[in-house]
């Protein structure tokens, strides 16, 4: 069992075209770190140097974001799933 | 001669070409137009734009276009109106309105940025303009391309205002409304603008586009001789214009044409059924928790504001505040800014006043330092919203019996003959 992590189209460069994967961790900072492990480079897309998600990107995890849930510490279990989606104009990829 | 130096992003400084850009590839922040200041400041001086001609171009090599405008040329400069009624109604010294209701051609500010954004998009080659609009844009964008003889398509949630609906479709524009808030009709064009290549002016053209609405921040400073306001209440939809009348103020600090930018106070207004900005401010939050908009003033009704951010950095950093205004204080408002100066201004007017009085009744506007209030949009184009809110008139038959009853009725009297 993982997590899946569904991948917007501008970084998919670092997932081989991947739009979904599938990595392992409880929270969104264990995820994220699991998936740079697997995908490097990834990371520093997504967060700030210090961690902190980046402005423009928000984290959904099953369509909630989670800045509005307890941000990077959110709980994350097997079967949820983690979207990625770049903050454009006020809508979304 | 081009000053336009590059884009730049927003949040990671990383620089990109001046084309249809908007989004940093990087770190998804947004692009802004970075500029040669240098150059500018050598070739560019406050006697020079007081020879132009009144229009938001005597600022030009401040905007962002290579050549001249091949559209709305003659768009801006419009009003600053002292105003001394609603000064006195609201009992404050020194009060102004910046009067974009008539703006050139179709009435509200939102033809600033569209002449930009077309003259761009052409330059750059595009044969097709769209956008999302919550009905202000929709028009300009239809007006502007059929003035250029463009073909234009516009996107609006199906909700909107009749006469914003018809005050497009009269352009020839292809118009496509769609079952969803404006988030949702925005979110569906940044898909269309991808997959057509066509040039929506506040999506792949937006760092372009929003730099026009700094002439409405240019022409405040110059029609108050060369000053800035002490304090300016600014309307918040997707929070663009606020963050740029600033930048248009700072940048004429920068350019020795203003100064005392520090004592400058910049207040932002929304209605209080979508205060995604207003209430960040108010709780300090860098968070915007977007929000399901409810409310009168439609062209306010942005749910995810795309600079909901930087609006509210704006807002802190100028030691401004934020308020908002419930559908019975924008009504009141529409009122009483036309009983007091003749200016029917529509929803959005009516929040930013409402929020004014609001302000100064908090003592956080003082009564005795001089105030902008920015009206954008033209009262006309929201007739809806005061459907049954004015005393209908009188009906009488045409007799002078009636009519020396009916002014017996209103017990005043006049110094009439006979």
């Amino acid at each position: 069992m993982a997590v899946k992590v569904r991948i917007p189209t501008p970084l998919r460069k670092l997932t081989g075209g991947k739009e979904e994967v599938y990595v392992q961790g409880g929270s969104v900072t264990a995820v994220l770190d699991d998936l740079e492990r697997n995908y490097p480079g990834i990371k520093e897309r997504i967060c700030e140097g210090d961690g902190k998600l980046r402005r423009f990107v928000n984290l959904y995890v099953n369509d909630e974001d989670i800045r509005f849930k307890e941000n990077m510490n959110t709980q994350i279990k097997d079967s949820d799933e983690l979207s990625i989606v770049p903050a454009i104009a006020g809508g979304f990829f | 001669m081009s000053y336009i130096k590059a884009l730049k992003c927003r949040e990671c400084g990383r620089e990109y070409p001046k084309e249809a850009l908007h989004v940093c590839e990087y770190c998804f922040g947004p692009l802004e137009v970075a500029y040669k200041y240098d150059e500018i400041k050598k070739s560019l001086t406050k006697e020079a734009i007081t020879r132009r001609p009144a229009n938001m171009w005597r600022y030009r090599e401040l905007l962002p276009i290579e050549g001249d405008p091949t559209v709305g040329a003659q768009v801006g400069f419009t009003p600053l109106i002292r105003a001394r009624n609603l000064a006195d109604s609201l009992g404050v010294k020194e009060l102004y309105i910046k009067n974009d209701a008539v703006n050139y051609p179709t009435l509200s500010f939102k033809d600033r940025v569209v002449s930009v954004a077309i003259s761009r998009a052409r330059e750059m080659g595009f044969k097709v303009v769209a956008c999302a609009s919550t009905g202000n844009l929709a028009n300009s964008v239809a007006a502007n391309a059929a003035a250029c003889g463009m073909e234009s398509y516009v996107f609006i949630p199906f909700d909107l205002e009749q006469t914003k609906i018809l005050g497009t479709l009269v352009y020839g524009s292809k118009v496509v409304s769609i079952q969803g808030t404006y988030d949702e009709v925005n979110r569906l064009s940044s898909e269309i603008a991808g997959k057509y290549g066509w040039a929506f002016v506040n999506i792949n053209i937006r760092p372009y586009y929003a730099e026009g609405s700094k002439s409405f921040g240019f022409e405040i400073a110059e029609q108050l001789r060369w000053k800035l306001p002490r304090h300016i209440v600014v309307p918040m939809a997707g929070g663009s214009l606020i963050t740029k009348i600033w930048k248009a103020f700072k940048e004429f600090e920068m350019l020795g044409f203003v100064e005392g930018i520090e004592k400058t106070r910049v207040y932002g207004a929304q209605a209080a059924g979508c205060a995604p900005i207003v209430t960040a401010v108010k709780t300090g939050s860098e968070l915007i928790k977007p929000v399901r908009p409810n409310t009168i003033a439609k062209s306010l009704a942005i749910g995810n504001p795309a600079d909901g951010y930087y609006s509210a950095k704006v807002i802190r950093e100028s030691n401004g505040w934020a308020e908002d205004s419930t559908d019975e204080e924008i009504i009141d408002a529409m009122k009483l800014l036309a009983e007091t100066e003749g200016v029917f201004a529509e929803t959005a007017g009516g929040v930013t006043l409402a929020v004014t009085k609001k302000l100064i009744a908090q003592g956080r506007i003082p009564v005795d330092e001089s105030i902008v209030i920015s009206i954008t949009g033209n009262g006309l184009k929201t007739q809806e919203a005061l459907q049954g809110r004015l005393v209908l008139p009188p009906v009488i038959n045409a007799s002078l019996k009636e009519f020396d009853g009916l002014v017996k009725s209103l017990e005043k009297k006049y110094a009439a003959r006979g």
